[in-house]
């Protein structure tokens, strides 16, 4: 988040009068996507700008709705009530484009035995009331190497972020919270640093920031059923259950510059940058 | 007529009053002194209304008091039940702020006596630059240290299930006072005038009997301040601890679970919470929960080192 800071602060004092900046504010899981583009798009326009940060899909679209950026990333759909407040605020209509795909990946420290969970089994960890404090309650007789007392040490992020809300509303459904405790990091970065040095836990993020000091687990939609590993494939054709739309919003009908930037994301180099960020691009219909 | 000789003095100082009537830049120097002084009570005044202003809305309308301050229930995001309990959160507070003290004030203020006292001129000024250097880390530099080096390094020494907890944040916190302590405890042991140390050493004194009956019963207000500027800087820091202790909502049993603080709970969700909405709000009641914790903390410092003078 800092480094995006910093990098829109290096944009603004780049750009002179003449470049046209495009502020694009929002989501952790989009923003490297995002950065990726922008730096992209600079060699083929280079008269226009992009400034990019993170700060959480929540606060991309808190940004939308007070009139302070042009597009927000966000790895959520927008709400209902969050649609008419910018209505309300600056008087415009918000729109919506769906910019890729991304498989929300579990994943656990390789030295975890199990390959695969089920959604109840994941429910059963982070979800309120869930039981499963143990890994031997998850699957009998399942034992973490140097994990102390089996614990599950639960890693979730922070409340505003797309991917902490997609993953209740995927796992939890509508009306359950998670469980108290769990330890709510700020980046989808950190939980995997942390997965990655502690035996006892367990993390999700989107499938781009997965590197391979950690085990993303096999999802299945039903204790029992086959489970399928989160790929560009499986999110293609949606056959891996937690995957998701990321999506871009402008306010109002955007402007030329905009709008120029929304169509080049679609465009096939738009798309490599996309599979090289470890997302999926938007199948052709 | 003759000027008496005790009117002298009265007429120079009038002479000099007059004189110094027509240097407007004492004058201006004079405005611009007293502007810096009065600045930080008005910033102080001015930081306060602001926090009050940004949670009257909740303390009026929202607020019940045994579940701001005795539930540790927080989340401002729930689907089902919207809670807003800090006592989980203010123990973190304490107990992180009070661990990392015992860690950093010791070993803060035996390196302050060793840098001035033991230590030869020449490796003084390298240590010197070494410590201040320790206080020029960024705190997410921090908290990385805090995830990847000391995270896997409590696990597998004290064989617990995680290692970020109260005991990592006390570390990293302890690592970020050292400096401050330090350098204003090492200023307060200069500061104690060279003749105390010679008349020490005259009656036979060593070296430690130097600095432990003489210097420091004489520079007790200054390390008393280096002690407490470090507990602000434990209390205040936010980005390194929302790290270190694994910002998890539960009171911590031992030094080994995690824990959340005021102060990260505020950096985490303050960016989220839209303007003028009631989890805002809250989070302004948070800020002023701190604010007077720190006015607590700042008001005993000062009345404990007045009553020393006394």
């Amino acid at each position: 988040m800092k480094t995006a800071f910093l990098l829109l602060f290096i944009l603004m004092s780049c750009s002179r009068r003449e470049h046209k900046l495009i502020q694009n504010k929002g989501s952790d899981t989009i923003v490297n996507l995002a950065q990726a583009w922008a730096e992209e798009y600079k060699k083929i326009k280079p008269e226009v700008a992009i400034a990019v940060s993170g700060g959480g899909s929540g606060t991309g679209i808190a940004a939308l709705i007070n009139g302070t950026v042009d597009i927000a990333n966000s790895s959520r759909a927008i709400k209902e009530e969050e649609k008419a407040q910018a209505q309300k605020n600056t008087g415009k209509t918000v729109q919506e484009f769906i910019v890729g795909l991304d498989a929300l990946a579990v994943f656990v420290h390789p030295s975890n035995p199990l390959t695969g969970l089920s959604l109840e089994e994941i429910a059963c960890i982070y979800g309120e009331g869930g039981k499963c404090e143990s890994w031997s309650d998850v699957r009998a007789g399942t034992v973490v190497p140097g994990c102390k007392e089996n614990k599950i040490i639960r890693i979730s992020r922070q409340s505003n972020s797309g991917t902490y809300q997609y993953f209740r509303e995927a796992i939890l459904g509508e009306n359950t919270d998670f469980k108290m405790g769990s330890m709510d990091l700020n980046g989808s970065r950190e939980a995997i640093d942390l997965v990655e040095k502690t035996p006892c836990a367990i993390g999700y993020s989107g499938m781009g920031y997965i590197t391979k000091n950690v085990k993303a687990l096999c999802i299945s939609g039903k204790a029992g059923s086959d489970c399928v590993s989160p790929s560009l494939e499986t999110a293609t054709d949606k056959t891996y259950p937690i995957a998701r739309e990321l999506y871009m919003y402008t306010s109002g009908e955007p402007s030329l510059e905009v709008k120029a930037y929304m169509e080049w994301t679609q465009s096939d180099a738009a798309k490599e940058i996309i599979i090289k960020s470890g997302y999926v691009p938007v199948p052709k219909k | 007529m003759e000027v008496k000789l005790t009117e002298a003095p009265v007429l120079a100082m009038e002479w000099r009053k007059k004189k110094s009537n027509k240097l407007k830049s004492e004058i201006a120097i004079e405005f611009i002194i007293k502007v810096g002084g009065y600045s930080s009570i008005v910033l102080i005044l001015a930081i306060l209304f602001f926090i009050l202003k940004e949670s009257y809305p909740f303390l009026m309308n929202n607020f019940k008091f045994d579940e701001f301050f005795l539930s540790t229930n927080w989340n401002p995001a729930s689907v089902s039940k919207i809670n807003y309990g800090i006592l989980a959160l203010f123990v973190g507070t304490l107990v992180v702020t009070c661990l990392s003290m015992l860690l950093a004030v010791p070993l803060g203020l035996a390196c302050a006596f060793y840098i001035s006292e033991f230590c030869n001129p020449k490796s003084r000024e390298i240590y010197k630059i070494l410590i201040e250097f320790l206080a020029a880390i960024p705190s997410v530099v921090w908290g990385f240290v805090a995830i990847m080096m000391i995270n896997p390094l409590i696990i597998n020494t004290f064989n617990v299930p995680i290692g970020l907890n109260v005991l990592n944040a006390s570390i990293i916190l302890a690592l970020m006072s050292l400096p401050l302590i330090v350098s204003v405890g090492e200023d307060a042991l200069r500061a104690v005038p060279e003749t105390y140390r010679e008349a020490a050493e005259a009656m036979g004194a060593t070296k430690w009997e130097v600095a432990t009956r003489v210097l420091l019963p004489a520079a007790k207000n200054g390390l008393m301040a280096a002690a407490l500027l470090g507990v602000g800087r434990a209390l205040g820091e936010t980005m390194a601890v929302l790290m270190a202790t694994g910002h998890s909502i539960q009171i911590p049993q031992s030094v080994f679970d995690p824990a959340r603080t005021l102060t990260a709970t505020i950096a985490a969700e303050l960016g989220e919470s839209p303007k003028g909405g009631e989890h805002y709000q809250a989070l302004f009641a948070i800020g002023l929960v701190l604010f007077i914790l720190s006015f607590i903390v700042n008001l005993s410092a000062d009345y404990l080192i007045r009553g020393r003078r006394k």
